[in-house]
């Protein structure tokens, strides 16, 4: 009786646990075991390269650090700009205000659509002979500032960075609101009748206790934007040249461009162990803002 | 001395600045959709002269097109069926999980339950290589089901997360009474834990809908063929193809696709809310 319930129980857990080995260990297991192989993805022979391809990922492969440092310039905007903005949306909203739900619905639209619709409307806009923006620039009268935002290697980044920080922000302004709501109103009455202005309380109330939601936005911001590539794909393509590669894209090159396989792992290894220090950097960062 | 009259004017002010910088963010918001849908109106002719906001003719032929010509009636329908599919297999399959995680014993149940929870943290962004591998070794590869499983698996880990959350927290005392009136425990979850799991499970499907119509890259290594392509790729391949100066039709097949999702949203904003705002808190 007792043997038949315990069957039973993990009879519940049995299709979770079969999808997820056959769909998450085993291929996480498997980008290890590539990684030391020089496969090509074709065929039925590999053969054991041991830490060549981290090697040639390390010293001989540049295009893949222009990639790290490009996704590290999107994350670096996404974490000021975007946060920032993000942030003050949230306090705007933060108060009586009429339409508050409006602003809220509104904000989060960007963040439902997929990266490829919002890559795609945007590429449109921002398209330098037919785009909206360059036309409204000189209707303005401001012909200089016409660019081809998307293929000059002075623009590219950039805008894509701000692209992502517009479709991103909602998600920030929803959590940061929700953390600014979880402040009691009286302390803000109290420092009132003690004669703190805005400024003040918003110094020494506001901030202190919103430091671990700040704290978790940047790490949600971080994680994100730098495997963020999708929007990429559907804006430049990683072009003009290699001037908006990030990692991803790097590793689905090696993939289905160049076909090798155990490359594009080792490539996939390196890059999810800079995460991950990134992530212990911010949790322990984190820990000491709070202590 | 400053007046009331000062601050009343002071207040005036910062509340206009306030309104504005709203206001012109939410415009920012909103006007690329206006601009794709009033772009999916014009023609091939008119689209890369004709700047106004507002069309002269409307020229709705273009959906037609799309749906027909860019064959986006297939790829809606595609889209629609993974991602009805992938709902209705996590909804069953993580419910059934967390369930048992939250209300049975057995060995080994924390750490199966932690590895499910490991794998929420732990990033791999070149998985997708091996499951490319993976699936070729199967045949699941370029086949709805093989996508459908990954699809699955993507959402695994948090709908476990969510639903457990809320069933440790649940009385236990209707599903008591269930047992004593005789129900099995299969019975128990379907006629008791998963009616009461509701708003839970609301927040469950909202997520992993938007997920896996928004989903691009798995999609993308998985179809070769172009019939069983959801819209995501469908958008990124034909019309880096064989559409690509056909602006109009790209969209109108921007905004078939993007319809849906708004919608959903729409309706379903107050779940999208509580999941940020849980999912922020507990992560």
């Amino acid at each position: 009786m007792k043997i038949k319930s315990t069957l039973e129980n993990y009879l519940f857990v049995l299709p979770a646990v079969t999808i997820f080995t056959i769909f998450y260990i085993i291929p996480f297991v498997w980008v290890f075991q590539l990684g030391l192989t020089d496969w090509d993805g074709i065929l039925p022979t590999k053969h054991f390269v041991g830490i060549t391809n981290f090697q040639e990922i390390f010293f001989q492969d540049p295009i893949w650090w222009q990639s790290m440092l490009n996704a590290g310039y999107i994350t670096l905007i996404a974490l000021t700009f975007q946060n920032a903005l993000a942030f003050l949306l949230a306090w705007a909203c933060d108060r009586e205000i009429r339409m508050k739900n409006w602003f809220k619905v509104i904000f989060f639209i960007p963040p439902v659509l997929s990266e490829v619709v919002v890559g795609l409307v945007w590429q449109w806009i921002l398209n330098g002979n037919y785009g909206l923006l360059n036309y409204w620039l000189v209707r303005l009268g401001f012909p200089n500032l016409v660019h081809n935002w998307l293929s000059d290697p002075n623009t590219a980044l950039t805008t894509v960075a701000i692209i992502h920080s517009w479709k991103g922000f909602g998600w920030g302004f929803l959590i940061f609101l929700a953390g600014l709501q979880t402040i009691p109103r009286e302390l803000y009455e109290a420092a009132h009748v003690d004669g703190a202005n805005a400024w003040h309380s918003f110094r020494k109330i506001t901030m202190p206790l919103m430091v671990p939601v700040i704290v978790l936005v940047a790490i949600l911001t971080v994680l994100g934007t730098m495997q963020a590539f999708v929007l990429i794909i559907a804006m430049t393509g990683g072009g003009p040249a290699y001037h908006t590669q990030v990692p991803v894209l790097r590793i689905l090159a090696s993939m289905r461009g160049s076909s090798r396989f155990g490359y594009a792992c080792a490539q996939g290894i390196t890059f999810g162990v800079v995460l991950i220090i990134i992530s212990f950097i911010q949790y322990r960062f984190s820990k000491r803002a709070k202590a | 001395m400053k007046t009331g009259a000062y601050y009343k004017t002071k207040n005036v002010l910062i509340n206009a600045a306030v309104y504005i910088f709203l206001i012109s963010v939410a415009l920012t918001c909103i006007f690329p959709l206006f601009w794709m849908v009033t772009s999916s109106l014009k023609t091939q002719e008119t689209i890369f002269k004709d700047m106004s906001l507002i069309p002269r003719e409307f020229h709705f032929e273009n959906y037609y097109l799309a749906l027909k010509e860019g064959e986006f009636g297939r790829y809606f329908l595609n889209s629609i069926f993974y991602t009805v599919s992938v709902v209705v297999g996590i909804v069953i399959v993580s419910s059934l999980a967390a369930y048992a995680f939250s209300r049975f014993e057995f060995p080994g149940r924390n750490f199966i339950f932690y590895v499910f929870m490991a794998a929420m943290m732990i990033p791999i962004p070149g998985s997708f290589v091996a499951l490319y591998v993976l699936l070729n070794k199967l045949h699941l590869r370029n086949t709805a089901i093989g996508y459908i499983l990954c699809m699955i698996n993507v959402g695994l880990s948090t709908s476990i997360f969510l639903l457990k959350t809320f069933f440790d927290k649940m009385p236990k005392e209707l599903e008591d009474a269930a047992r004593i009136d005789g129900c099995s425990k299969l019975g128990i979850w379907r006629h008791v834990a998963l009616p009461l799991a509701k708003p839970v499970l609301a927040v469950v499907v909202v997520f992993n809908a938007l997920n896996v119509w928004n989903e691009f890259i798995l999609a993308l290594i998985i179809f070769d063929s172009r019939h069983l392509m959801p819209l995501q790729v469908a958008l990124q391949q034909n019309f880096q193809g064989e559409f690509i100066t056909r602006y109009p039709l790209l969209m109108a097949g921007l905004t078939i696709t993007a319809v849906p999702i708004i919608i959903v949203y729409l309706l379903m904003q107050k779940y999208i809310v509580k999941g940020v705002t849980q999912g922020a808190i507990v992560g």
